[in-house]
């Protein structure tokens, strides 16, 4: 009989523990951290002796795709913001010979970074995504934020990272997320709204940029020392490229699209592995 | 031989009750009595839980544009800027369905009573197997912490309603909730598990345990009652249990059960959800008929009327339960020839519920009706789960379902039958058998007050939604602005919402009556509602084996107002009649 | 707020708008006798000083009567619902030449392919609009509902049509419309976290401003 209500009173303990365990885990979304925004924030302490500045161009040959028309006429409210021909998708930016929304990261050669911090913003304004592509260094906080009276979904679909499908039925809610792991690239969309969507490439360093409207791009604070760097694009794929960078000097990368690259395959939340030398490396490669 | 049992059972346990410690008595106790007040307090705390969670619903319902009050108190996952947010109002849908159905009105209803009843009733020791017993109830704790927990994880609280309804149940990535679901079905394997072990005790006791004397026909209809609707659970629950953990494996392990592109079928879940899902109403429903039975042929100082048809229509609902699945699912793309066959089932298991209702009306005919408060609620059984049974119609017939089938007419339907019904029969229930379990009476004027107060707000709450429904507002909407036909039900919406606060602020004078009775009640005298059935014929409470002495049964159950009698106006079952053997008291 | 059904504007609606007023006023006698007879026995049998209550276990008599009665009204309500069910939703019984449209419900939108000018699925005219429903009066229009992730149901209360659309499944559906005007179809089966926002929009055309609004979109494919 005593035996008997040990073991009821264990088993009791262990289910107990089981749901306290389920209730613990870490809440997806812990609030604040300061809106810096910006592709890479400072670095905690950066030697200005040590480091240096890789900036340059993704330029773009041949003649961009056709944007095609966005049918917002289910949401006037944001249909409103757009004159002239309305709304177009967002796939190829393409103007002055530079390919913007290009994400750019050094993907070898890396050893050691330091801490995320601050946070990057993706806002959903006039039924878009503002930036349509952004980076993240893992562990970073991403403030998403609603400015569009109405309601849309955030709906994250990594590999690797745990995923998020939460909502904003108004304005001005935010919610702050993050993933734990790199993971070039975690698309998102939104489900209300078909023609939404936006890739968050997150990256184990602050070593990233996405390139502007007219192709440029620059990432500061690179410690000195030669490294591969990637530039990734929705449409017309990955390339990669060596650069050296110096202490205190501005290292020159550039990458060359074209619009006959068209259809290329996208990689889209490869598993990245870290080499022996603490280098990201394409699991394929 | 049932009799040995019995007498073998009640010397163990009348041998034993002098050893036992503090923790073997009042916590980890296989006296059935003690474990149905354990279960009493279990299932009034989830009562409570559900129905602060449809608070929330009402207020998200009735002012979409308005912030929540104390809405900051929640995690941002759940209220963000004051709004509740959409995917936590689905958890706030899914989990009150689950935790009423699952958590407190299939436990308070069988665990409680059946517990609690059955062996008194049928003058047994005990139940067959109390170490099983125990466990049933038990096993119910890492149930309810699992389901409760589940809030708090990411992704929040299981969010594809109550139904499950597969692929939304199934795939984490269309939902955002991943491990929510997987601890709702977790909890809901454990509480198919313990309603088993319950099922098989009932079934056994009855069997087995009843007095001397007590024949099928002399079981009071509470424990017929009782009986086949552990029958129905034993067959129902593993058919859940097993669709449960195959959802389970959709989920985890990759399996495509219920999801297309692995060649399985989302109405597959339907259909194995519904064949457990039907007969789990009647398990909702016919407790609480047995209950209504019982209090109203004691409130009306009359034999039931019909007494067999009675017993006959609850084996026939039991049945007939069992093939009416598929009116469920009348609108779910199942071939349309299964429409006719599961019209005509589902319009056929309505008359059996119509008998009982005019068998009740028989009972009070001519009665002589003492109207207490578990009295009020037994006639407020009647009257709304007469209203219950008449929504049902509406469903049952398959052209007017296609435009009803998932507005709020069908809210209104189940509440009816679930709160009109179970509910109310569940607060006949706590009144009535209060002073038996606890030696003292609940306060008579509260307990009428609560009554009333129930009443009025009840329909005012769910009436209301009948007219929603013909408007068409959909089910389970989190905001219903946009809706061209919804225009204009703002103030209906907000009638019902502040009848709601209402409704569930008078549960909170019942709780004061339930606890404050605890303590302060009058004392109970053994059988203070001059009652026939056996529980009434031991001490209030009744001591650990509950008989000194095994009663034996000379009649039926509700011996009441019979003209050779002249001294009382009732003859206890265990009561040898010095007239000719009533009519009927085979 | 009107405790009404919406206008109804489809044929096969008039009969479920029939059926739901017959079950209505029986359901209503219904309803008068128990309640009506509850008070009654109340007020007339309430406990009083002396009264004794009628000693009566049942009476055979009635049990049949008051079983035979529901038998009978809920057969000839079970064979007439069935058989009107039958008309509506037999898809072997739909009309051949009615106009087919494909509706594909996904979280949380309303794809609507269009027959195009040819009036036939699958053909090379065939285009898909998001969200917008356009279709012309007084025709016989099939919707063969389809969906992409999880079950929807589509919902236009004024026509009276609802069916869920199932992943895997393809759902026929029919219905009309007798009157041009302006409806929405909603989501009726909760899909996701956008549910109650999963709308669109319906357009009943007379059949030149359908032909019309089909040429407008022709130019702008």
């Amino acid at each position: 009989m005593r035996l008997d209500l040990r073991n009821s009173s264990a088993a009791m303990f262990v289910a107990l523990g089981i749901a306290a365990c389920g209730g613990g885990g870490d809440a997806g979304s812990s609030g604040g951290g300061d809106t810096g925004g910006g592709a890479a924030p400072p670095a905690a302490t950066i030697d200005p002796a040590t480091v240096g500045t890789i900036s340059g161009m993704i330029n773009f040959a041949g003649d961009a795709p056709a944007m095609r028309a966005v049918d917002m006429s289910g949401e006037p409210d944001c249909a409103a913001a757009y004159t002239g021909g309305g709304p177009m998708t967002q796939s190829v930016l393409a103007s002055g010979g530079g390919l913007a929304n290009v994400f750019v990261y050094l993907s070898g050669g890396v050893s050691g970074a330091p801490a995320a911090s601050g946070a990057v913003t993706l806002n959903q304004e006039n039924c878009r995504y503002a930036p349509h592509v952004l980076g993240a260094q893992a562990g970073q906080d991403i403030q998403i934020t609603n400015s569009d009276n109405l309601l849309h979904n955030i709906n994250a679909s990594p590999t690797t990272n745990r995923g998020f499908n939460i909502s904003q039925p108004r304005a001005g809610i935010t919610s702050t997320q993050k993933f734990a792991s790199a993971e070039v690239m975690v698309p998102v969309r939104c489900d209300v709204h078909g023609w939404m969507g936006a890739y968050i490439g997150v990256v184990d360093h602050p070593y990233f940029a996405v390139s502007g409207a007219n192709g440029s791009f620059r990432i500061a604070n690179v410690p000195a020392g030669t490294y591969t760097a990637t530039a990734w694009h929705e449409e017309y794929g990955e390339m990669t490229g060596s650069v050296t960078v110096t202490a205190g000097g501005s290292a020159d990368l550039s990458f060359d699209y074209s619009a006959s690259m068209a259809g290329a395959d996208v990689p889209l939340g490869e598993p990245l592995v870290v080499g022996h030398d603490g280098a990201h490396t394409h699991a394929g490669q | 031989m049932a009799t040995m049992i019995a007498e073998a059972t009640g010397q163990a346990i009348l041998t034993e009750e002098h050893k036992q410690s503090f923790l073997r008595k009042y916590i980890f106790s296989t006296d059935h009595k003690v474990i149905a007040i354990q279960f009493l307090f279990l299932t009034l705390f989830f009562l409570m839980i559900g129905g602060f969670l449809a608070m929330m619903m009402r207020y998200q319902i009735a002012w979409p544009d308005q912030p929540i009050p104390l809405g900051g108190i929640f995690p941002e996952s759940m209220v963000a800027s004051g709004y509740i947010l959409p995917e936590f109002y689905n958890s706030l849908v899914t989990m009150h369905g689950s935790i009423m159905v699952f958590l407190a009105i299939m436990p308070m209803l069988v665990g409680v009573y059946a517990n609690y009843l059955i062996p008194l009733q049928l003058g047994a020791h005990d139940m067959a197997f109390p170490r099983l017993n125990m466990y049933s109830f038990w096993i119910m704790i890492p149930a309810g912490i699992l389901t409760l927990s589940s809030f708090f994880v990411i992704g929040g609280a299981a969010g594809a309603g109550w139904t499950l309804y597969a692929p939304l149940s199934a795939r984490p990535d269309l939902t955002g909730v991943a491990l929510g679901q997987q601890m709702w079905l977790a909890s809901v394997v454990l509480i198919g598990l313990s309603s088993i072990f319950g099922s098989l005790n009932y079934i056994t006791t009855v069997i087995n345990m009843r007095a001397p004397g007590m024949t099928w026909f002399r079981m009071p209809l509470t424990v017929w009652a009782l009986f086949i609707t552990a029958i129905l659970g034993l067959l129902a629950m593993p058919v859940l249990s097993a669709a449960g953990i195959m959802l389970l494996f959709d989920q985890t392990i990759g399996t495509s059960f219920f999801l297309p592109e692995g060649g399985g079928q989302p109405l597959l879940w339907q259909h194995l959800f519904w064949f457990f899902g039907h007969p789990e109403v009647y398990i909702l429903i016919l407790p609480a008929m047995g209950f209504t039975s019982e209090i109203l042929a004691v409130g009306s100082r009359k034999p039931i009327f019909g007494y067999k048809a009675m017993v006959w229509a609850i084996i026939s609902i039991a049945f007939l339960g069992f093939i009416v699945w598929g009116h469920h699912m009348f609108q779910s793309g199942m071939n349309p020839a299964l429409g006719l066959t599961f019209t005509i089932s589902t319009l056929f298991i309505a008359v059996p519920s119509a008998i009982k209702t005019f068998n009740w009306m028989g009972t009070m005919w001519r009665g002589n009706l003492k109207l207490h408060t578990p009295m009020l609620f037994a006639i407020g059984f009647v009257a709304m789960f007469a209203i219950g049974g008449l929504s049902g119609i509406f469903m049952a017939s398959t052209p007017v379902d296609i435009y009803i089938h998932d507005t709020y007419f069908i809210v209104a339907h189940i509440h009816y039958v679930l709160f009109g019904g179970s509910l109310f029969a569940l607060f006949g229930a706590i009144y009535f058998w209060y002073p038996k379990m606890f030696g003292r009476m609940m306060n008579e004027t509260l307990g009428k007050i609560h009554f009333w107060l129930t009443l009025i707000f009840f329909n005012l709450v769910f009436f209301p939604m009948h007219g929603l429904g013909m408007v068409g507002m959909m089910r389970r909407i989190y905001d219903a602005s946009g809706y061209r036909h919804l225009e204009g039900i703002a103030d209906t919406n907000a009638l019902i919402t502040w009848s709601a606060f209402a409704l569930y602020a008078s549960g909170f004078l019942f709780a004061f009556n339930f606890f404050w009775s605890l303590w302060r009640g009058k004392k109970a005298a053994d059988n203070p509602w001059d009652a026939t059935t056996l529980e009434w014929q031991t001490p209030s409470p009744p001591k650990h084996g509950n008989w000194a002495e095994v009663p034996v049964v000379y009649h039926g159950p509700h011996e009441y107002s019979h003209p050779g009698v002249t001294d009382k106006d009732w003859l206890a079952q265990n009561e040898r009649p010095d007239v000719p053997s009533p009519a009927g008291g085979h | 707020m009107d405790w009404a059904l919406p206008p109804n504007y489809s044929t096969h609606g008039v009969v479920i708008d029939q059926l739901f007023w017959i079950i209505f006023w029986l359901t209503a006698a219904a309803f008068v006798l128990v309640e009506g007879g509850l008070l009654w026995f109340i007020f007339k049998y309430r406990s009083r000083e002396g009264q004794k209550a009628h000693y009566t276990h049942g009476s055979n008599k009635l049990e049949v009567i008051w079983t035979a009665i529901p038998v009978l009204v809920f057969a000839v309500l079970g064979a007439y619902s069935g058989t009107k069910w039958a008309e509506i939703k037999n898809a072997s019984g739909f009309p051949p030449d009615a106009l087919q449209f494909q509706v594909v419900g996904k979280q949380f939108e309303w794809n609507i392919t269009y027959p195009g000018i040819d009036r036939q699925l699958g053909t090379a005219d065939d285009f898909t609009v998001l969200n917008q429903f356009h279709f012309p009066v007084n025709e016989d229009i099939v919707v063969n509902l389809e969906s992409e992730d999880v079950i929807h149901s589509f919902f236009i209360p004024e026509l009276r049509v609802k069916s869920d659309a199932v992943p895997g499944m393809v759902i026929p559906v029919w219905f009309d419309s007798r009157q041009a005007g302006e409806f929405q179809i909603a989501c009726a089966e909760l899909c996701g976290l956008g549910h109650y926002r999963m709308r669109a929009s319906v357009t009943v055309h007379e059949t030149a401003d359908y032909e019309a609004w089909l040429a407008s979109q022709a130019t702008a494919q």
